[in-house]
């Protein structure tokens, strides 16, 4: 089913706003984080004024409505993924739990399957985003692992001939993401997965540029850990989220409140997952945010969030290729892409590019995008980048192009 | 228009013809400096004789405002003693916080008061200061150094 876009713009009071002296906000730049609908911003709000108190703590009725909320909330997240309300860890951020997940390894004990050697590798790609490279660096030189990666071709895909080669038989552990922030690519998960299996490595997907944009069933993905963030899928800033069915197994990261099962004043044991890797007060508020931004998109069908995208997508590509000089950075074709479009236009540093698209209302991003390796990979100082949600249009596409051209006289 | 502000033809002109582009074959010091937010990179020469700089050369990938930076600074610090480019930098440098409140002394910064504007887009700033950081590292080295070599003379 088309979306309504005009009527979704409505529920997102940003939109209402100019910038740069009375220009229309053109927002291209959900990549980064997205726009929130009031809905969202009503829940938050509506957890400090209503039924604000620690959750899991009071003997009293606030704190009993604000623990509903917030395990509310994880049900939904549950719902949203496909999963169990008990494989779902609240964090501050993708790069939390991510975090989360290397240092748990670092403190699994001798002979367990997290625990990595000298003799184990860690597999990642070259279109990582940092914070799915450096906590493996570092878990890598903890441990002394190997850490390998999968190359990016020039279409913007993985090299997946030597797959056999770089996922080898010592390794332990394959970090991938799902969709590319800076190329749009959505990786070929399922000869990742079936490989990483035969050698008894587990999966972190990184799926903070998919889970927003498309319908996700972990079941389905085979994968063993998965991670987004709520501020790109319409949620509150704050509040991240980590999902794996094996979480019994994995010891805590982040010790204190909230994640014991019993103490004294020698040791402590741990309460059982999800709690044992929530220590101390959580985002609670944001936690609830987030569930209320995934009400707002089930209620637009993910199917059809997907669809939009799609065509989007197809358009914006098709138009800006159309621009002299303009080259896009990832794949051309609809085939396994989604809606992050990075792009040079001639000598114009994206810098400047984003200068001038700032000038005219038009909010995107340029540089690196956080994955630094990959643009010096592909032998870019850095690109510009419009990266699209549910409520961007095709007319959003004509003003980008037109300033785009502009802006090639405006530096010519 | 705003941009205009920015983008002033002094610093497009410095940007399409760069001064002093393109590394010497010998220096006194060698920096690299890199922009982590946005990933640009100049690696800059120092040639001094005596308290006075000889040459400043450098190259390097950048937005305009940081090339045009680089090479107006290039320009204008050679053949100054280090203290009075010191002092330069400073001012430069007080310009570029100055969230637009100030126009710089065209007497002290010559072209660099073109950089004005880019004092009101906080984003910017770093790219306009790049060269100069890197020129004063590169100057702070050869003090160092030279204080290293004095010290080491007393000691025999
Ligand atoms: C692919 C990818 N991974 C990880 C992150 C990190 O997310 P956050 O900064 O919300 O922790 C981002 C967002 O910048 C991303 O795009």
């Amino acid at each position: 089913m088309p979306l309504d876009v005009a009527t979704i713009r409505q529920d997102f009071p940003i939109f209402r706003r100019t910038v740069r002296d009375g220009k229309k906000l053109i927002y291209l730049d959900s990549g980064a984080t997205s726009q929130k609908p009031e809905a969202v911003i009503q829940a938050e709000g509506d957890f400090y004024r209503l039924h604000n108190a620690a959750v899991h703590r009071g003997a009293h009725q606030l704190a009993e409505e604000a623990t509903d909320a917030y395990e509310g909330a994880r049900s939904k997240v549950a719902n949203f993924i496909g999963a169990q309300a008990e494989e779902i860890v609240f964090t501050k951020s993708a790069t939390e739990s991510i975090n989360l997940i290397a240092y748990a390894m670092s403190n699994a004990p001798t002979g367990s399957r997290f625990a990595l050697t000298s003799k184990d590798r860690i597999v990642v790609t070259e279109m990582e985003h940092h914070a799915n490279l450096i906590p493996w660096q570092q878990l890598a030189s903890r441990s002394g692992a190997k850490l390998s990666w999968f190359e990016v071709l020039p279409d913007g895909r993985l090299d997946l001939n030597s797959i056999n080669s770089v996922i080898s038989a010592d390794t332990k552990v394959v970090a991938i993401t799902h969709q590319s922030n800076v190329l749009g690519t959505v990786n070929p998960l399922e000869a990742i997965v079936a490989r990483a299996r035969e050698v008894g490595a587990v999966v972190v997907l990184d799926a903070c540029q998919s889970v927003p944009h498309m319908p996700i069933d972990v079941k389905k993905l085979g994968v063993d850990f998965l991670v987004f963030s709520g501020h790109k899928a319409l949620g509150p800033t704050g509040i991240g989220v980590l999902w794996s069915n094996q979480l019994d197994d994995l010891p805590p990261f982040l010790f204190g409140g909230s994640m014991i099962e019993n103490v004294t004043m020698e040791s402590a044991t741990w309460a059982p997952a999800p709690k044992r890797f929530e220590a101390g007060v959580p985002n609670m508020a944001q936690a609830v945010g987030l569930g209320a931004a995934l009400d707002y998109l089930n209620a637009i069908g993910m199917e059809n969030v997907f669809e939009h995208e799609m065509q989007l997508t197809k358009y914006f590509l098709e138009e800006l290729q159309k621009v002299p000089t303009l080259k896009i950075v990832g794949p051309l074709d609809l085939e396994n892409r989604g809606s992050c479009i990075s792009f040079t236009v001639g000598e114009i540093h994206p810098h400047d590019l984003g200068q001038y698209l700032d000038s005219q209302g038009i909010a995107v991003r340029t540089g690196h995008h956080c994955a630094w390796p990959l643009t010096r990979k592909l032998g870019v100082p850095a690109t510009t980048r419009a990266s699209l949600y549910l409520y961007n249009q095709e007319s959003e596409c004509d003003l980008l192009v037109k300033a785009i051209v502009d802006a090639q006289r405006y530096f010519a | 228009m705003e941009l205009d502000n920015l983008y002033q033809e002094v610093i497009l002109d410095h940007y399409k013809h760069p001064l002093n582009k393109g590394l010497s074959d010998s220096y006194d010091v060698q920096v690299h400096h890199i922009n982590p937010s946005c990933g640009d990179e100049i690696t800059l020469n120092l040639s001094v004789e005596g308290s006075k700089i000889k040459s400043i050369t450098w190259d390097g990938v950048g937005c305009s405002i940081s090339q045009a930076s680089v090479s107006i600074a290039s320009d204008l610090l050679v053949d100054k003693d280090m203290d009075e480019a010191d002092a330069i930098t400073e001012q430069f440098i007080d310009l570029m916080h100055s969230k637009g409140t100030k126009e710089g002394d065209p007497e002290v910064l010559e072209d660099a008061v073109a950089m004005a504007g880019v004092s009101k887009f906080p984003a910017r700033i770093k790219c306009a200061l790049l060269g100069w950081m890197a020129y004063r590292d590169a100057a702070d080295r050869i003090k160092q150094s030279g204080s290293a070599r004095d010290h080491r003379g007393s000691g025999q």
